[in-house]
């Protein structure tokens, strides 16, 4: 009753207000810029909506994900040092990004680095930037990139697990971040970077949401670490075993979880393409799985679950190059190859060269992550993402199977771009940060665990 | 007196205890351990890296009986824990010099 009082109330006096201005209607303008104004704003709040998310969805990527995977894979007497590892940056890439990190990212510079345009988020505000994401806020897009800074440096992680400083281990990340991350993602997405496909890049490389800027630069910085820094005391001569893989499939499923909002969410958008990258990755993910139990069964007679939770992310991994770019088909048989090529890597050729890859940071973010950029240059199709355009503004072909053979040399030369800056780059920091700090604790306090030595405390006290 | 001490399956405790607890032993001492005998161990593959677990976990179980009770006790032990699969453990037979409770400096079989 109240509720039909008040509607012929309001529109009583809606005639009365339509009888007022009969005389002067608005211009059919000023009308039609109202309605493209409501429009944008409708699509502009949908699009934050789910970018918000997206950003959320990263971040729990790291943490609680990475750190409870890699927490799990390691001894007891390190499960929080390791835990810390993924923790810290969160803390640490957060001030560096407001700080300077996203202006050399994202910023206008030189083709290799951006400059000191966004330096303390000057300019960064909830105006969208039009460059790169039209449709939500400045503010979202420099969030959501945070993100993935976060990560990045949090996968180096797995390779220096259980032997490295803790002081060491934060000067060595925050000059990596500055020598490598910075630039590559500059390179990559900052507007006029080197490889940058949409934004005037000279040689265009097609990276959806991070395959060359996150998984190479990490997973190659990750083997160089592990060569730097040499293996852990007794490995190979005592057991080393996950000590809790409960804790590695939770996390596994975490990062899963969370992948959606690193491929779909790198949509920028709450569009059809958020949907194909969305599908993309969950079908890249099950296929590794697959791939990798399969392949571990056939060779140990054995399917085990930490073969299937490295399976997924190896999956998630190649996965995250293609996601924007490739139909479903093509996401299943990347995956799938992933799956293969990522367990013969852990589990063959890191036996043969020797080196102490602690949780496999190269063996499945640098091979997958290489595997998948150069998959997207064979797989990559317009129908998905008209990305490719002509001086006209045609549509032009992505991958090779469309008859764009350049661009499988494009991926190629972005792989070898990022795993040039990463080799380097991540030796030099090394060295830098062992001049400082030293590189690794004594051989006591590593035997004790770094939980004990580095951090004063242990994860489980069972008679507390 | 005699101290008898029993390396058990853990999962055959609770048969065991409720069989001495049938013949009326009611005092034991327990302990979780872990060890082989001729028992073999088994294989765990991590990413490849091959693991030989051969210390598998066991239960001792140290009870100190009455030297006229040993023999009774020793069977009934035995076949609670037995699955007749390698692998179910041993028992071993000591004698005991003294028993002195420490609540009231009892000694000997009246200790127990």
């Amino acid at each position: 009753m109240f509720r039909r009082i008040c509607l012929s109330l309001l529109m009583s006096f809606g005639c009365a207000t339509f009888a007022m201005h009969a005389q002067a209607p608005a211009s059919l303008d000023a009308r039609l810029k109202a309605l493209e104004e409501s429009a944008k704003a409708a699509q502009s709040a949908g699009d934050n909506a789910w970018m918000l998310a997206s950003c959320a969805l990263v971040l729990f990527m790291t943490g609680p994900g990475l750190a409870l995977f890699y927490g799990g894979l390691v001894r007891r007497k390190n499960v929080l040092a390791t835990m810390m590892h993924s923790f810290v940056l969160m803390v640490l890439v957060t001030i560096l990004w407001a700080v300077v990190g996203y202006s050399f990212a994202f910023g206008e510079g030189n083709p290799f680095v951006g400059g000191f345009q966004y330096a303390f988020m000057h300019g960064v505000g909830t105006a969208p930037n039009v460059d790169y994401a039209p449709t939500i806020p400045h503010l979202t897009f420099m969030a959501f990139q945070l993100m993935f800074a976060i990560i990045t440096p949090a996968l180096i992680s797995g390779a220096y697990a259980e032997r490295m400083k803790f002081s060491t281990m934060l000067v060595y990340t925050t000059l990596w971040m500055l020598v490598v991350y910075f630039p590559m993602a500059h390179m990559v997405w900052g507007k006029g970077g080197l490889l940058n496909a949409a934004l005037g890049g000279k040689i265009p490389c097609l990276d959806f949401a991070g395959g060359t800027v996150v998984h190479i630069t990490s997973g190659i910085s990750a083997l160089v670490a592990a060569l730097v820094l040499g293996p852990r005391n007794g490995y190979r001569s005592e057991p080393m075993k996950p000590h809790n893989l409960v804790l590695s499939v939770i996390g596994a499923c975490m990062l899963w979880f969370g992948w959606f909002g690193f491929n779909a969410g790198s949509a920028l958008n709450a569009s059809g393409l958020a949907s194909s990258a969305f599908v993309a990755t969950h079908f890249g993910a099950a296929a590794a799985a697959a791939g990798w139990i399969l392949a571990e069964w056939l060779h140990n007679g054995k399917a085990s679950i930490l073969g299937g939770i490295s399976g997924c992310v190896a999956g998630l991994v190649a996965i995250t190059p293609a996601s924007g770019f490739v139909q479903p088909m093509p996401a299943l048989i990347i995956g799938f190859i992933a799956g293969i090529f990522c367990f013969f890597m852990v589990t063959f050729v890191k036996m043969r060269l020797g080196y102490d890859d602690a949780l496999d940071a190269f063996g499945v973010h640098g091979a997958g992550g290489t595997l998948g950029a150069l998959l997207t240059g064979v797989f990559a199709s317009s129908l998905v993402n008209p990305i490719l355009k002509s001086a006209t503004g045609a549509t032009l072909p992505s991958g090779l199977l469309e008859g764009n053979s350049v661009q499988l040399g494009n991926q190629a030369i972005g792989v070898l771009i990022a795993l040039s800056l990463g080799a380097a780059g991540s030796f030099v920091c090394l060295k830098v940060a062992a001049a400082l700090c030293g590189l690794r604790p004594d051989a006591d306090q590593e035997e004790s665990g770094l939980d004990l030595s580095m951090h004063g405390e242990e994860g489980y006290n069972l008679d507390a | 007196m005699k101290k008898i001490e029993a390396v058990i399956q853990p999962f055959k405790l609770e048969d065991v205890k409720n069989a001495l607890k049938a013949i009326g032993i009611d005092g034991m001492t327990i302990t979780e351990v872990r060890g082989h005998g001729r028992q073999k161990g088994h294989k765990e593959v991590y990413r490849g890296q091959e693991y030989q677990v051969d210390l598998l976990p066991k239960v001792k179980l140290e009870l100190i009986v009455a030297s006229a009770r040993a023999e009774e006790v020793v069977q009934t032990l035995s076949q609670a824990a037995r699955t007749g699969k390698i692998g179910d453990g041993k028992i071993f037979i000591y004698s005991v010099e003294e028993a002195i409770r420490i609540r009231n400096d009892e000694r000997g079989e009246a200790a127990l």
